[in-house]
This record gives structure tokens, C-alpha cells and sequence, in this order.
């Protein structure tokens, strides 16, 4: 199947990347191709196959349940684009 | 001195006969003579490297060395670290000053190593070429007979691997999501290990596909990168998919030989259209493991053609995921927008490259509604039969031998029409990842215009130790000894 111009700008919203008009003809072209590639997957048969969804096939591991780090608001704050006090600040959200 | 291996300069450090400093030194005055050129670098650590070869000297003088102290190596910048600029090769981590240090570096810290600085990658480790980073392009050492213009390393790790090919670093730290260590290690004409999924820790690396990345190293020998290995391996409870199982004496198994083994050709990677040089070394491959006294085993892989569409799902599907989190208000870039909307759609416009927001696309588009069954789950099916054909292979060999890249380095521009005839260039190498098993690759040769060769070799889980036996006998009976022309103390 073929992306049309308004869904490549739907996928776009979807994934809070701006793109002007001319950027979405071309994303277009280039997604459809990306696609086309991908589309040879429906020859497999897969019926009864267990997806596998880890790149280990294993059990993960579980640790106990206790905080082991913190306290380090600065740090944490230290790569912030705007700040306020220990808070990240970004334009106003609520009226 | 930049014709020591990884090895004989830890032998010579250890002897006294050669300080870290001195070593450090030459290393950094190399950098700053080349770096301008090949770029492989985003980052020099100058007063820090010294810092850390005086104390390294220190240590070597009481004899209590580890297993990497002394030894000057490149860090790809994908792996955070304490108070270094971290960009992952992009715009939007341009700013990025770690808090904290990955759990690989910090093991190579502990071990000793000296960081020289941060090396160029793709942009968030994705593409093959390295073209795609916001730090400029990266320039192979190498370059065709007769023919100066400039050709790429590979990638996403093409910093690392044009680093330690150029002898601008004993070696260097570098990841492998479908490819990115194997490929540039090929195209530079040195080794390079992707590990077992789970062997490295992922914490403090920037995540790309978190279950297809793994960290490994690329070095001049497969000797040096067994002892990389094993400095960089190890469990971490940071990490919930690292795996707790002890790290063996990898540069032990270097000297092990092949006898007995038996060594699969998977039929399915004799591709139409395979270059007859690379077919012509990977037969040359598979004499000297016979020669050897490995036995030579047919084997099938049937969904090895379906390894790269399952791939372009699954990758940039978590991609987009991971990706998500730059968002311009914690850290990176933040471009300025009337509401909060407006301000992640700016900052992820002005801070992500062509190639990554193809990716986020992709994966946005494969996940979401309606098309999360026919492209995502089937992906993952897909991939289980992928881990399935391996597994019963693995069930009559010890090993595969397969050819690392279907072509040598490619000139930069070239392979740039459209993504997909880029994303060819990992069809060897990504289905090992999909199925989370180890690979490495051997420079085995040379095509017509004087490029590497590499050849891959694959085995099962956590038998990383197989794998440097047989790179061990690839890289003894191909006595591959040219050296790029662009290189340290040419």
C-alpha cells in the first residue's frame, strides 16, 4: 500500500515533526520506497509463530525493589534548555 | 610506536619501555595532524587523555596494571560520558553534557583505558555511511588505486573504525544495531565484534533499537578485541537485558584453533549479483578453515531474505519510541514554539536529520493504529523465524562464515538516490542482530581497486570465544598487512 500526502502528514503530527509541503512530496516518495521493501514480508507464511519481541529470548531480570539513586536535582537540571528554581519550564500550557 | 597492536603496546607499557604518556601523546599529536582530514573525531580530550595516561603511568609503576591501563582509545559518541559532550551525531544533543558515565566506559575507566575523545558516528548510529551525521562526514583512510577521491567508512560507527584504521586511536568502542560494527570494520579494514545481545551493558548508551543494540570494539587485531571485550562485557544490574553470565578469557580462545570444527556456508547469502571478488574470498575463506582442519558444512537459512524488511520495521519502530524523548524540555535543543505542541514539532524539525525522521516515521507509521497487526506484529513473527533458522543451524555447526558487506567502501554521494539501495549494504549483518547472536569481522583481503575485504563469522549465544578462534585463523592465513594510505607516522 501507498501513503498519500495527508497521511504522511498525519504520521508527521503523530511524531511532532514540523514538515512543509515540499518536504511531504518528498517523505512521501522516500516513505513509499521504505515500504514497498517492507511489503515483501506478507510472502512469509506465519501462521502459528510466536512473535518475539526481545533481542534475547530470555527471562529478564528482576532486582529488589528499593531506591538505589537520587537526590540530585542540580544534575538532573543541569542539561535543562529554561529552568525555574528545581523546575523545567516550558511555554505556558494552561490558560 | 603506531605500528604497536593494542597488545604489544600493553606489553611494552608493562615493561616500562613505553609510558601512556608518551604513547597519549603521539596518539593526540596524530589526531591533531589528521582529524582536520578524516574527521573522525566530534570531540578531543587533550588535557584529559594526558591526565589520565599520568595517572595510568602511576599505576603501572606500582605493577598492579589492568587489563587496558595505559591504553589510548577512541569512545564512539553514542556512549555517555561524565562531563564530555555526548551528541550521538546530532544537532539535537549538540549541547548535551552527561551527568553520568555509560556502564561500558566506566568498566574501560576501571580497566585503565585513556579516552582521546568521542568519535563521529551517524546521527543517533543510524545509516551505513556515515554520511548522515550532523558533524560532517567521516573519511575513509583508504582509498581506491590510483583514485584520491574520498570514500566513506561505513557506519554508524565510521568514526571509530576510520579512528583506528588512520591509527588515531589502539582502538575504540563502537555499537551494532544492524550492522554498525561489522560494516565500517570492513569497509576500514580492521576487526570488529558485535557481542552476544546482552553481553554489553546498554545503560548510558544512547538507545537507537533497544533490543537489536549491543556494544562491542573495533581494534587492528582479533586478539585486541578480545581484550577490549573483556574489559567492556560484563553483567549490570542497570541494564534488565543484560545478561548475568561470567565474562570468559576471550583472548585465551585466540589461540584455540579451528580443528575440529565444523563451519556452515548458508546458502541463502549467495545473493544474485554477488560480486565474484567477494564470493571468490569467502571460498578462499572457507579453504583456510578446512586447510585448518574445520569441516565445511552446507547450511540453510531460508528467511535470511525477509532479515532486512523485518529489520525496517522493528528498528525504527522502537526508534521512534526511544526517540520520543527528545522533546526540548529536559535537555538538547529547544527551538522555540507559541505552545508546547509547536515547541517539540520545532525543536524535533530544526534538531533531527533527514534520515531520522525517516526512521521516527516509519515507526510511528508501522505502530500505529490499524497498522500495528500487518507491519509491527508480523515483523516480530518474522523475526522469530529468523532466530529459528539460526537455531537449527547452530544444531550441525559451530559457526557460519558469511561475507561482511556485499560490496567495499563506496564513495561518499554515491548509494544516496533513495534509502533503500542504502540499507542494502547491512543484508549480511542484520538478520545476527535480529536473532541477537554474536559476529565478527575479518579484513580477509583486498577487491581490485586495493580496498578491504571483510569476511563475517556468526555463532551462537554467548560463544563469543568461537568466534575469536576462528578470526584468529582468518586473520593468520590472510596476513592482512596493507594500511590505508591516510595513517599515523605514514
Amino acid at each position: 500500500m501507498s501513503l498519500d500526502a495527508a497521511t504522511v502528514r498525519r504520521i508527521a503530527r503523530l511524531s511532532r515533526i514540523r514538515i512543509d509541503d515540499s518536504q511531504t512530496l518528498q517523505m512521501q516518495a522516500e516513505l513509499n520506497g521504505i515500504l514497498a521493501m517492507i511489503e515483501t514480508l506478507s510472502e512469509v507464511d506465519v501462521t502459528g509463530v510466536q512473535p518475539l519481541a526481545g533481542g534475547a529470548d530470555m527471562a529478564l531480570s528482576l532486582r529488589p525493589d528499593v531506591v538505589t539513586d537520587g537526590g540530585q536535582a542540580e544534575a538532573v537540571l543541569s542539561n535543562a534548555p529554561d529552568r525555574d528554581g528545581p523546575f523545567y519550564a516550558v511555554p505556558k500550557v494552561v490558560e | 610506536m603506531f605500528d604497536l597492536t593494542l597488545s604489544q603496546a600493553r606489553d611494552a607499557l608493562r615493561a616500562r619501555t613505553l609510558s601512556s604518556r608518551e604513547l597519549t601523546a603521539a596518539y593526540l599529536g596524530a589526531i591533531d595532524a589528521l582529524n582536520p582530514e578524516i574527521n573522525a573525531y566530534i570531540t578531543v580530550t587533550h588535557d584529559a587523555a594526558l591526565a589520565s595516561a599520568d595517572a595510568a603511568d602511576a599505576v603501572l609503576a606500582t605493577g598492579e596494571a589492568g587489563p587496558m591501563t595505559g591504553i589510548p582509545i577512541a569512545v564512539k559518541d553514542l556512549f555517555c560520558t561524565k562531563g564530555v559532550l555526548t551528541t550521538a551525531g546530532s544537532r539535537i544533543l549538540g549541547n548535551f553534557i552527561p551527568p553520568y558515565e555509560s556502564t561500558v566506559t566506566a568498566n574501560l575507566l576501571r580497566d585503565g583505558a585513556v579516552f582521546l575523545g568521542k568519535a563521529n558516528l551517524d546521527e543517533f548510529a543510524m545509516g551505513s555511511s556515515n554520511m548522515t551525521s550532523a558533524y560532517g562526514a567521516v573519511v575513509n583512510p583508504w582509498t581506491r588505486r590510483g583514485d584520491n577521491r574520498p570514500l566513506v567508512p561505513g557506519g554508524s560507527s565510521g568514526g571509530s573504525a576510520a579512528a583506528v584504521a588512520a591509527r588515531l586511536a589502539l582502538g575504540a568502542t563502537a555499537t551494532d544495531t544492524g550492522g554498525s560494527i561489522r560494516q565500517p570494520a570492513a569497509f576500514c579494514g580492521i576487526t570488529g565484534i558485535k557481542p552476544t545481545y546482552g553481553r554489553c551493558s546498554r545503560w548510558g548508551v544512547v538507545a537507537f533499537a533497544s533490543s537489536l543494540d549491543q556494544a562491542g570494539p573495533v581494534a587492528r587485531t582479533v586478539q585486541d578485541c578480545a581484550i577490549m571485550l573483556g574489559s567492556m562485557a560484563g553483567f549490570d544490574p542497570k541494564d534488565g537485558t543484560s545478561a548475568d553470565i561470567a565474562v570468559p578469557d576471550f583472548a585465551a580462545a585466540c589461540a584455540r584453533g579451528v580443528k575440529g570444527l565444523r563451519i556452515g556456508v548458508p546458502r541463502e547469502y549467495r545473493l544474485d549479483g554477488l560480486s565474484p571478488e567477494i564470493d571468490a574470498l569467502w571460498q578462499q575463506g572457507l579453504a583456510w578453515l578446512r586447510d585448518a582442519g574445520a569441516t565445511i558444512v552446507d547450511v540453510s537459512l531460508p528467511h535470511t531474505k525477509y532479515g532486512l524488511a523485518a529489520y525496517y520495521i522493528v528498528a525504527p519502530a522502537e526508534a521512534s519510541s526511544n526517540l520520543a524523548r527528545y522533546d526540548g524540555v529536559r535537555f538538547g535543543l529547544r527551538a522555540d514554539g507559541h505552545d508546547l505542541t509547536e515547541l517539540y514539532e520545532a525543536t524535533r524539525a530544526e534538531g533531527f536529520g533527514a534520515e531520522v525522521k525517516r526512521r521516527i516515521m516509519i515507526g510511528t507509521y508501522v505502530l500505529s493504529a490499524g497498522y500495528y497487526d500487518a507491519y509491527y506484529l508480523r515483523a516480530q513473527k518474522v523475526r522469530a523465524l529468523i532466530l529459528r533458522d539460526f537455531t537449527e543451524a547452530f544444531e550441525h555447526v559451530d559457526a557460519l562464515l558469511t561475507p561482511t558487506a556485499p560490496s567495499a567502501a563506496f564513495g561518499q554521494g554515491e548509494k544516496m538516490d533513495d534509502p533503500v539501495t542504502m540499507y542494502l549494504n547491512d543484508v549480511f549483518t542484520v538478520p545476527v542482530n535480529m536473532a541477537g547472536l554474536p559476529g565478527l569481522s575479518v579484513p580477509a583481503g583486498l577487491d581490485a581497486q586495493g580496498l578491504p575485504l571483510g569476511l563475517q563469522v556468526i555463532g551462537r549465544k554467548f560463544d563469543e570465544e568461537t568466534l575469536f578462534a576462528v578470526g584468529a585463523v582468518l586473520e593468520r592465513s590472510a596476513g592482512f598487512t596493507t594500511l590505508p594510505t591516510k595513517r599515523a607516522g605514514a
